[in-house]
């Protein structure tokens, strides 16, 4: 009796684990690390939009996971392990700083696939890896900036001197200079892409200095909040919307939208489609998106704006076209040259016009 | 209702059951918390403790990381808790940290890509000084101008960081990472590299070191007559000046030592789990330490063990979050549960609860 009720048990087992692997086989996983809190309203924030229009899509047939607040480093790698342990399908890692331990994790496990976004090294068949043109959406922000400035001083919140941070800063400036030859640009550098206390501060020091519109490179509102304690200045959603502060201080914003991708590459793993690539879309392909251009904004302005984003859309206007030169006056670009990829991936010199030095 | 009494002397039994009991209490408003999330609390404890030791699917890969994770805590720990004994507060075990992994990684990167096999013994020595320069400045100060160490060594971590972000984008930046922030791949360069010692357990040179220095601070304690001042300094520190201690000595020998301890754990960090210099290459365990220094009662052994709880809650605590989906903020808060439980019931140990109606004897 005993005996059989063991028996019993045990076949069950082995047909409820058979059967737990046969699902497992149905559905697709997808996994997702963070480096900040998905209630970040920023960076983190968008790239857990993203994971939701996965589960949104896909239902059923794909079950998605995530951590949020992974330090980048040695605590990466484990988590990483852990995940493909679990039986994850794809891996998505969304900060530069998971780019060593993407590559070391994934010559562990070759048939788990892994997406990192904003590195460049894809050591391993199955690493890919992404990122955005945000570039593109500064040059409209900085048209803005150039027509609304009343005292010619734009300040530029900034987290770590890397090529995708520094683009940002001289597209800005290079389109604020050429509706407003007056403008001028101060950066201040945060050292982190999440901090709100910091961000704070560095917004309060912009605004004594007389600066009136602030952009800024990290993942928080509050340079938006304290922006919104001073009447007269204004500011832009950053990775978000961050629709809260509208029409003012957020007069528009760069929007990250990383859903197209997901969905396309989780789509490329249940097809067994899936390929290591190295992309890189902006406003065309649908990944940088300009927020809505609030009343705060004068009509003409916002046409200009829209006008730009449009010209980038369509490919006819690309950022970066000559004649630029380089901070120390050296030429870059000559007349309706514009910069390369690779130019740009390697990016660590500011355009002419910007003062102070980058970080060494 | 409740009447506290100091007992006479510590109860033997509260020392050693106290740590038990704080865990078992945690699970408790853990599980609660955990309910109240609407998770299963039962399964979130459960993959909390027990699945990273046990749970066939992961235990392979996680019971050897929790050697990983513990090897750094225990090793500065361990220095921070000589300190603490006698009365001399190093805060920034993390400022430290990250100095040693500076110099250390600085004197390897300096003799990139040479093969020679006394590189490593040499950035050994290097991260060691690092840390032992970086607390050297919070201990002179004290001992020549009576600054307070406490907030001279915290406030040299911001320095350190400062410092770590400056070198990982200019001097000690790879060459071949276009322009992007990041020292070389020290554990990919074979000569500096500090891999598993034996495959498949985690031990590296850290974790040795990390045992020794247990091994060795235990002996200090309990057989030397410097373990003998470092007590008496902190338990009676008037008594100690009569018997002869210095105690200028003994603050410049408490930090070198916790300094040095410490940067050895980031020079073992930078050359093996973490792999390179970068802006964010310090990841809070000079905190952390200080918690697991008093975790474990400023005691060598308690100290191994409380290592190994918190890296148990690190690593529980990330499965957690990814296998049932909770929000790190509680994984935090669980964490947090578990000192503030150890605090609590602390007083176990040196009073007795009666029941009473406020007449105390």
């Amino acid at each position: 009796m005993k005996r059989r009720t063991l028996l019993a048990g045990a076949a069950l087992g082995l047909g409820l684990t058979l059967a737990g692997t046969a699902m497992a086989q149905d559905r697709t996983k997808a996994c997702f690390v963070y480096v900040g809190p998905i209630g970040d309203g920023g960076w983190t924030y968008q790239h857990h939009q993203g994971l939701l229009a996965v589960q949104e899509a896909f239902g059923d047939k794909v079950e998605t996971t995530y951590q949020e607040n992974v330090p980048e480093g040695a605590d990466a790698e484990r988590v990483l392990t852990q995940m493909a342990l679990s039986g994850c399908d794809i891996i998505f890692t969304t900060s530069f700083g998971y780019m060593d331990a993407t590559n070391a994790v994934a010559a562990r496990f070759p048939d788990v696939k892994f997406e990192h976004a904003t590195g460049y090294k894809r050591e391993h068949p199955n690493v890919a890896t992404y990122n955005a043109r945000f570039y593109e959406g500064r040059a409209v922000m900085g048209t803005i900036a150039g027509r609304m400035t009343k005292s010619n001083k734009i300040g530029y919140i900034a987290s770590f001197p890397i090529p995708e941070v520094i683009q940002g800063i001289n597209a800005s400036y290079i389109h604020a200079r050429k509706v407003n030859p007056d403008v001028t640009i101060s950066v201040v550098w945060a050292y982190t892409w999440f901090d709100p206390a910091k961000e704070a501060d560095a917004a309060k020091a912009l605004i004594e200095q007389g600066v009136d519109v602030i952009l800024s490179h990290t993942d928080s509102t509050a340079p938006l909040a304290e922006l919104a304690k001073t009447p007269g200045t204004i500011g832009f959603g950053q990775a978000s919307d961050m629709a809260e502060y509208k029409p003012s201080p957020r007069v528009s914003s760069i929007i990250d939208n990383w859903a197209p991708y997901y969905i396309k590459r989780v789509q490329a793993v249940i097809d067994g489609t899936w390929e290591q690539t190295d992309a890189w879309e902006g406003i065309a392909g649908g990944e940088v998106e300009i927020g809505e251009i609030t009343e705060a904004v004068p009509a003409e302005v916002k046409a200009e704006a829209e006008a730009m984003r449009d010209a980038i859309a369509a490919g006819t206007y690309h950022p970066f076209t000559g004649p630029l030169n380089k901070q120390d006056g050296t030429p870059w670009l000559a007349e309706g040259q514009t910069a390369s990829d690779g130019d740009l991936l390697g990016m660590d010199f500011y355009v002419e016009g910007i003062e102070g030095d980058i970080p060494k | 209702m409740f009447i506290l009494e100091k007992r006479p002397t510590p109860s033997r039994f509260w020392m050693a059951a106290t740590p038990v009991l704080a865990v078992i209490l945690t699970m408790i408003a853990g599980g609660v918390m955990f309910a109240i999330l609407g998770k299963d609390p039962f399964e979130a404890v459960r993959t909390i403790f027990w699945d990273p030791l046990f749970d066939p699917q992961f235990s392979g890969y996680s019971r050897p990381q929790l050697l990983v994770k513990a090897g750094p805590l225990i090793l500065i720990a361990v220095g921070l808790s000589l300190g603490f004994r006698a009365g001399i507060w190093n805060i920034g075990a993390e400022g430290q940290y990250i100095m040693g992994a500076i110099f250390g990684a600085a004197a390897g990167l300096a003799f990139y890509p040479s093969e020679n096999r006394l590189i490593f013994p040499l950035m050994v020595a290097a991260g060691a000084f690092g840390g032992w320069v970086w607390a050297m400045i919070p201990a002179i100060l004290r001992t020549r101008f009576r600054t307070n160490e406490i907030l001279v060594s915290l406030l040299l971590v911001y320095v350190a960081q400062s410092l770590l972000a400056s070198m990982a984008l200019g001097a000690l930046r790879s060459p071949d990472g276009g322009g992007f922030p990041g020292s070389r791949n020290l554990s990919q360069w074979a000569t500096s590299a500090n891999p598993e010692l034996i495959a498949g357990t985690g031990m590296h040179w850290g974790v040795v070191a990390a045992f020794i220095a247990v091994i060795a601070s235990y002996i200090l304690l309990q057989r030397h007559i410097l373990g003998f001042q470092i007590r008496l300094a902190g338990e009676a520190p008037r008594a100690a000046r009569f018997a002869g201690v210095n105690p200028n000595r003994l603050v410049v020998l408490c930090m070198g030592v916790s300094g040095a301890l410490a940067g050895l754990a980031g020079l073992f960090e930078v050359t093996g789990p973490a792999g390179q210099i970068s802006i964010d290459f310090n990841s809070g365990y000079g905190f952390t330490a200080i918690i697991v220094a008093f975790l474990g009662r400023l005691n060598p052994i308690g100290i191994l063990l409380a290592g190994l709880l918190m890296a148990l809650t690190y690593i529980g605590g990330e499965l957690a979050q990814f296998m049932l989906g909770l929000p790190s903020a509680a994984i935090q808060a669980f964490q947090g549960m578990l000192l503030f439980f150890l605090l609590a019931v602390d007083m176990l140990g040196n009073y007795r609860i009666r029941l009473g109606f406020g007449r105390a004897a």
